[in-house]
């Protein structure tokens, strides 16, 4: 036998490291844990590996020149940032904008949402050991970046909201193709309830494993479907809305069960959810134009400070901007939902066995980019 | 006891769902392509780096305005100019006026992160977006894009 042999005692602990490069947390996230034996009794989540100091550059650069700085946040669901972007310096600077254009923003968040959240779906069953659903979810994914692409021109990081309108139109062939989708749609997510959500493998590695009470959530600051998975009926479109949503007709899913199986449930349901949007908003998509007829050349909010909330695919996502009048803003802090979603994860896993641990990390659906910006 | 066969038969149960899915997609057409051997084609709005546009006489509409490299969150564009002084006949009397002209559009692409403030910020509509998208280099000097050469290459 050659090199060291290490010894453990009975009781002793020990220190591992998961990441900074770890498959199963989905980027540069390190937890460092202190284990007895294949038991967790203290973790913390270190964060700083792709710090890009997001919120300075809000504050050194002119307004429209941050946009493409907003879908570089969460490259899941970029166009949700966007919005919530778009929408605090709307309000700040008091720019209307035409209803075509907000239509046409719901559809958009609407379907990035079901992409991410079928992204999500496949990273988190390959987390539990099964590969062949994730090539499913890429391929229904797949379309929806393709309709996207067609659209604004790029695939992840859009920059496609503008403040007062969008970028450019949709098409007629934009249309078709979304209405092909939902029906398309409709019919995987049966074929998925049927290969995962009935697999008794899976089940047995979710049900009742990773609670997260919703005093928990409350104290932690969680959004999204982490809270709602915990019986927390809050959605932003609902509590506070925004947009043209309060015209749409949808449900918010919420689950009491406080497991992991429960957020895992609260996504699907939402995809659902979301698809009735789109063919909702498909439906009333008015005609008109897509930039407002008046708009300032260069934007300078008046002094003040502003706040907008939206519901991105992964919780709530705010904007708080002070700004004193110049170009730039005085103060651009973002409060991403991860961040605060990450941070229960540190309580919750205390006491837990690893593999249970790393699956409960899975179903709170970390984008890191968007944690460290 | 019967908890324990009902678990066991619904364990088989799902199993046979899940590969019976399976199965059926192994008969299902093919979805991806093969990529060196095939290429898709890019739509219509696809943002590549940008390009100059030329106007009739094939020289680039860009009139040296500056407006993109002012626009320009990251700061990739550079545009080096020279001022020409021509004469022209204005009722009968020659003057003198003076006139930029455009002699150096370099794109540093390694910085550019395709939002297209340039192109709106453009009133001339003198650039565009490629549809280039098979960029691969070892070195980053071959990101540093001469826009005027590749214009006069296109050309020639």
């Amino acid at each position: 036998m050659s090199g060291p042999v290490i010894d453990i005692q009975p009781g002793e602990t020990f220190t591992l490291n998961v990441g900074p490069q770890h498959p199963a947390t989905h980027g540069v996230l390190r937890v460092k844990m202190e284990m007895d034996g294949e038991y967790i009794i203290k973790a913390e989540t270190v964060l700083g590996y792709i710090h890009r100091m997001h919120e300075l550059m809000g504050e050194n650069r002119a307004y429209p020149q941050v946009l493409p700085n907003l879908s570089r946040l969460d490259y899941l669901g970029a166009m949700g940032y966007t919005h919530g972007h778009v929408l605090a310096i709307e309000r700040a600077a008091g720019i209307e904008v035409p209803e075509r254009a907000e239509y046409i923003r719901a559809i958009m968040v609407e379907l990035n949402r079901v992409a991410s959240h079928l992204f999500w779906f496949g990273a988190f069953v390959m987390d539990l050991g099964g590969f062949t659903p994730l090539m499913y979810a890429i391929q229904d994914r797949e379309h929806i970046l393709d309709m996207l692409e067609a659209v604004t021109g790029s695939r992840l990081t859009y920059c496609y909201f503008r403040f007062g309108g969008l970028y450019n139109d949709v098409d007629d062939d934009f249309v078709d193709a979304a209405r092909a989708f939902i029906p398309r749609m409709r019919k995987s997510l049966k074929k998925y309830a049927a290969l995962v959500t009935g697999n008794i493998i899976f089940r047995k590695r979710l049900e009742d494993i990773g609670p997260l009470s919703a005093e928990m959530c409350r104290k932690y600051g969680a959004t999204g479907p982490v809270a709602r998975g915990s019986g927390i009926d809050f959605d932003v479109r609902k509590n506070e809305p925004y947009s043209v949503y309060p015209e749409f007709d949808f449900d918010v899913p919420v689950y009491h069960q406080c497991d992991s199986m429960a957020r895992y449930k609260v996504r699907m349901d939402e995809m659902e959810q979301s698809l009735r949007i789109i063919e909702q908003g498909l439906d009333k998509l008015p005609d008109g134009p897509i930039m407002p007829k008046k708009k300032p050349k260069l934007i300078k909010p008046p002094k003040g400070d502003y706040y907008q909330a939206v519901e991105t695919a992964r919780g709530s996502f705010g904007i708080r901007l002070v700004s004193d009048g110049t170009k730039n803003a005085y103060r651009f802090k973002l409060r991403s939902p991860t961040y605060s979603n990450m941070h229960l994860f540190d309580e919750a896993c205390e006491g837990m066995m690893i593999m249970d641990a790393l699956a409960m990390m899975g179903s709170l659906d970390l984008v890191i980019p968007e944690i460290d910006r | 006891m019967g908890a324990y066969f009902s678990e066991i038969f619904l364990g088989l149960y799902s199993l046979a769902v899940g590969l019976s899915i399976t199965f059926k997609e192994f008969f299902k057409p093919v979805v991806t392509v093969p990529y060196p051997f095939k290429t898709l084609k890019m739509c219509d709005r696809y943002r590549g780096h940008i390009e100059l546009i030329e106007n009739e006489n094939g020289e680039p509409k860009c009139v040296a305005c500056m407006m993109c490299q002012r626009g320009c969150p990251s700061g990739c564009i550079s545009i080096t100019t020279k001022t020409e002084t021509y004469e022209v006949e204005v009722k009968g009397e020659m003057k003198t006026k003076k006139k930029k002209i455009l002699t150096g559009y370099d794109l540093n692409f390694t910085t550019c992160s395709l939002c297209g403030q340039c192109i709106e910020n453009c009133k001339f509509g003198a650039i565009e977006f490629s549809k280039e998208y098979n960029l691969a280099s070892t070195r980053k000097e071959d990101f540093h894009f001469n826009l005027l050469n590749r214009l006069k290459e296109r050309n020639s």
